[in-house]
Formats: structure tokens, sequence, C-alpha cells
């Protein structure tokens, strides 16, 4: 795993020096994060980069999980889903399951952080074992337009913390604790993001049956309804008639999102009658994701709701030209037409596909643009930057603080 | 040159650290927008009119201000986008000033056209107000004369020399930027700082301000 140093080709000597200045004014304190799963999806990712980073700064930072079984996460996924706004039958059976579960994890779990960091809805409950420390909730969903019923239940845990963080200002919500804004980032030293060698690409290309002669039409993500991969597929369709084409869907399922393989199944019974059509389950295999970003003429992210989708700051990353949704933390990472292009619906993301495998040039010059822009705002140097500030306003209210 | 430059007070430079603290105040229309401009903390106006200096230190092809970008780009009205566009930022030493400038300039263009009024953006489209929170600490660098300033200039970083030319001016309301200050207080050299002074350092991306810096006082230097 990459060390802090290794960072400096990238972000330069003086980016690093103010990460480690800044990181001795958190000395003597625990920094304690709490969230559902230590695998699959945005928050385990980060979490595994920024913890050990955190503690070669000098940081206390320690990550606990906790405990959920099936029907806990059956639970928690439709939250989920009503939280992005789509509708769910919530009955008072599943707040029982929510609420016994996390009573659970209110007893087992043991609370030792000076800041408790508690990242989703899941273990949002343990706020009821707060004392004299400092709790936050840091909120990765895309809340801008939540089922009410669910957001009320919710809430009530919410306020009890002493800041919120989201990932885009349209997730704010009215609420009586401060609320901070914080986009996610990319490790640009990950095996998701390092460079590859043309070998590895190639071995990797092979292993799947995916051939050179035809462009690659990539969406990387779990196989989730908000992602929409059966339009992305309805979308690479409309493509076809016109653009001898590949599309690979690649993602796997989380540990806490028992949905994902209904959904699965239905993409495959979609995309059985197109043999252009991969749907690759790659569980966790990185450098395999790395190598189909690197080799995609457009990377897709297709999502009905997104909470900020990293997916689409990997491919910027990788310099290539990405047509995306615009929702979520999307359009903070893609301006339209200078660092990507943006769509609302299947026919326009068709569309946009279409312009980009007819014009390299164009597409190119987005995905230069999309790096330089990724690498100023969306790298995991200023992520860690932003939570340290972020502990430090804990104790400090005023706007100009001098450390 | 010689004895006339010799500095005595040594220059310390700091650095500045920003958060974006968000206030959940949202615009659906122009006279929202304006309404809120006029109460927000002067915390917020600060933010909007100098985020894209940090979201965007290279080439980019967002307006200098967000509620120009928001106005033209969002709510689709080109005419007040380029207004607010084309306030000249660097002529206000103080967050008031540029508010009342910015409310201004608005409440003008709201008398003028009227039907303004009438236009409002789809849920989800609003302008969000966020507060800009400043983290002031020291480095480790302290320059004991101009050459050794110079030296420094060229390794600090990105978010040190905002501190001192944009922080220092405006939201501390110092009047000049702290490069001028020093120059003039220490070594006396007037025409050195003056020439900081008169940059305007928004038109510059933030490593071209920089390279414009070390030119200033390189030159300055050989006199």
């Amino acid at each position: 795993m990459a060390g802090l140093n290794e960072y400096i080709p990238i972000v330069g000597q003086s980016v690093i020096d103010d990460l480690r200045l800044l990181s001795q004014k958190l000395k003597g304190k625990i920094i304690q994060n709490i969230n559902s799963t230590s695998v699959g999806g945005g928050v385990a990712e980060i979490l595994n980069r920024m913890v050990p980073l955190l503690r070669e700064l000098g940081v206390d930072a320690r990550w606990d999980l906790i405990k959920g079984g099936e029907q806990f996460f059956e639970v928690t996924k439709k939250f989920h889903n009503a939280l992005h706004g789509r509708p769910e039958e919530i009955t008072q059976k599943d707040i029982n399951i929510f609420m016994e579960t996390s009573k659970r994890n209110i007893e087992d779990v043991n609370i030792y952080g000076d800041i408790v960091f508690v990242h989703d809805p899941q273990p949002i409950v343990l706020i009821e074992k707060r004392g004299e420390n400092k709790w936050i909730w840091r909120c990765h969903i895309d809340i801008s337009a939540p089922e009410r019923h669910i957001w009320s239940f919710l809430r009530k845990f919410v306020v009890k913390y002493d800041s919120a963080v989201f990932s885009s200002p349209n997730f704010s919500q009215k609420l009586p604790i401060r609320q901070f804004l914080i986009s996610p980032s990319i490790d640009p030293l990950s095996d998701k993001n390092k460079e590859l060698s043309g070998d590895v690409i190639d071995g990797v290309l092979q292993k799947y049956g995916l051939v050179l002669d035809k462009p690659m039409v990539l969406q990387v993500s779990r196989f989730d309804r908000l992602k929409d991969p059966l339009g992305v597929i309805e979308a690479y369709s409309q493509v076809k008639k016109y653009n001898d084409c590949q599309l690979v869907l690649a993602g796997g399922t989380a540990t806490d999102d028992p949905e994902g393989f209904k959904v699965l199944e239905e993409v495959k019974i979609r995309a059985a009658s197109d043999p252009d059509i991969h749907v690759l389950i790659m569980a966790q295999n990185d450098i395999e994701i790395n190598a189909l970003q690197r080799s995609a003429a457009v990377v897709m992210q297709k999502s009905l709701k997104e909470g900020f989708g990293l997916t689409v700051a990997e491919a910027l990353w990788k310099e290539r030209p990405v047509v995306a949704s615009n929702v979520g933390g999307i359009p903070l990472q893609i301006k339209h037409k200078f660092s990507g292009l943006l769509c609302h619906s299947v026919e326009g993301a068709a569309f946009a596909l279409k312009q980009l495998l007819n014009s390299p040039e164009y597409a190119s010059q987005l995905g230069k643009n999309g790096k330089a822009h990724i690498k100023n705002n969306f790298l995991i140097t200023r992520h860690i930057k932003e939570y340290i500030l972020l502990f430090l306003s804990l104790y400090h209210p005023e706007d100009v603080v001098y450390l | 040159m010689g004895e006339e430059k010799k500095v005595i007070e040594p220059f310390r430079f700091f650095t500045r650290l920003h958060l974006s603290e968000l206030t959940g105040l949202k615009a659906r229309n122009i006279p929202e927008l304006a309404a809120l401009i006029r109460t927000v903390p002067g915390s917020c106006i600060y933010h909007h009119t100098h985020r894209f200096l940090q979201h965007h230190l290279y080439l980019s092809p967002e307006p200098p201000n967000d509620f120009a970008h928001w106005v033209s780009k969002v709510l689709g009205d080109d005419e007040l986008g380029e207004m607010l566009a084309s306030i000249d930022t660097i002529r206000f030493s103080t967050i008031r000033g540029l508010r009342e400038k910015i409310s201004a300039t608005i409440e003008q263009y709201i008398k003028k056209e009227s039907w303004v009024r009438k236009r409002s953006v789809h849920e989800g489209d609003e302008f969000h107000f966020i507060r800009s929170l400043s983290f002031v600490l020291p480095t480790n660098y302290e320059a004991h004369d101009i050459e050794e300033f110079a030296r420094i200039l060229e390794k600090i970083t990105i978010d040190s020399i905002y501190f001192h030319i944009f922080e220092a001016r405006l939201r501390l309301e110092k009047g000049r930027n702290d490069f001028s200050q020093w120059i003039e207080a220490s070594s006396g050299d007037k025409k050195m700082a003056d020439a900081i002074a008169r940059l305007d350092p928004y038109t510059y991306t933030m490593e071209d301000l920089r390279k414009k810096l070390i030119t200033v006082v390189n030159k300055g230097i050989k006199v």
C-alpha cells in the first residue's frame, strides 16, 4: 500500500507538507470510524485507504464495523432506496428489525473515540450511546429528494450529532446542526487507479474474451437498480444499430446489498441475446477493473441516483471520455462538454455515446480536461485535508480559525 | 540596493486551508437570490466569489463567481450573468463593499427587466449558499531578506499565496496584500510593493500568479 511520500510526484511536496502540519493539530484525539461493511462499495473503499494514510500522518484513526444479519441489510437497503427517492414500502416490522439490530450494536460496539465518525444510515442509531465526545454523521447517499417518512425517522437521530457531512450541496437538509460539504475521492495509487502495463491490460481483455477491434463501452458499478444497468443496455442497443461496438457491464455486489443478485439476474436475461454484451462479475478485482477502464472507448455511469459516483472520477483520472447522468455528485465531476457529457435519459445517453465514438479527438480532449479536474479536486490528499479540517471544526465554531 | 533593502522583521509565511459549510439556504429565482445575498453571512459571499480560484486552478470555462455561473448557465439569463461576471472584485477592499455591488447589480436589473421575477429553476437546480471556513496556520517558512523571500515563493503552497494575497486583503480587511505590506515596511522598496499591489490576482491562474510574483520580486532585487 502506497505511503504518503509516494503521492509527492502527483500532488507536489507542498501538499504533503501541509497535511503533516495540519495533522499535528489533532494530536491526542482518537478518530473512530464506524460503518457496516469492510468490502464493497465506495465507503469501504475510501476507508481502506484513508485510515492507513491518516495513521501515517500521526492521526489516531481507527475503524470499527457494526453487525447486521440478512434481514437488517434488507431493511437498510430499503432505507437506502427510499432516501434516494424511490418509493419503498417500509413496514413497522422493518423498523422493528432495524431498531432491534441497532440496540444490539449499541450494546456490542465499543465507543472509545474522541470523535466518532459514523458513515451512512446503517449505524446511525449508535448516537444514542453518545457521551461527552463529538459525533459526526457522514451521509454518502443522494438525499436531495428523500421519501419523507424515512427521512423523518432517521432525522431524529441525525439531529443528535454535532455535524453532518454531505457530498453535494443538493443533499443538504434543514437541520439544526452544522452541515459540511466534502466530496469523496479516488486514490491515484490504488490498484484500481495506478498505471498498468500493456501486458496486464491485454491479459485482462483476453481473460474475458473481449476483442480489440471493437470499441468498448463500459459501465462499472454494482448491480443495483439505481445504477440503471438495463438503461445502459438500452442506450447501447440504440447505438449498436450504427456503430459496431461491445458493451461491458462489470461489477460485484456488496455484503450490505441483498437486492443486487436479483438485478444481476435481470441484466443477464436482457443481455443473453447479444454476444457483444459482456456481464462480468468481478467482486473486488481492482486491477481488472482498472484494466477495463483503461481499455474503454467510452465509460458510462447512467445512474438514476448517485451519492457521488466514484467510477466517474476513476475513468476521468485515466483520461477516458465519460457519458454520465446529471445526478447526485456527478455534475461536480463533469462540466458538460468540457470534461465529459451529461445526460438525462436513455436517448440522451445513446446520442452522447454515438458522438464520442464517432469523434475520437473530441473524446480525447474531454478525457484530458477531466483528468486535470480530478487532479485538482478529487484526489485522496484533498479528502484527507478536508476530513482533518472537519475534525478540527468540531472544536472551532468561528469562520476564520487560527491554529 | 544594499543597506536600503535590508529587512528588519522576518516574514512568516502562513497557509490557509478551507472547508465548505452548507447553510441549507437556497434560491430558485433572481428575487430570492437577491434577498439572500443581502442577508447571508459574509463568509458565503466570500465563498461564492472565490471558490473558482480553488476549484479551477487551470484554464476553465466557468465565469469567475458562482452567482454569475448560476444566473447564466442554470437560470439562462446571459445578460445578468455577464454583468455579475464582470464585477471587478479587486476594486473592493471589504466583503461588505463587494456584497453591496452584487446586490445593487441584481436589483437594478430586476427594476429594468421586471419579467425576470417570473423565471424560476426546477427543483434540484437551485442556488445553494455555502460558507467558507478558513483555517490559518503558520508554515515552517520564514524569510529574513528579500532574496530568501523570493526563494520561498517558489516552493510555498498555492494556499499560502492565496492567504497572503486574497484572504488578508479582502476577508481580513487589511486593505493591502501581506506581501506588499511587508516589502514596503521592511525593506522600504515601495516600487516593488506597489507593483505587487497593482496586480489583479483574479485574472491569473494560481500558478501564473506565483510566477508573476516571483518575476516582480526578482526584477526588484536586480535594480
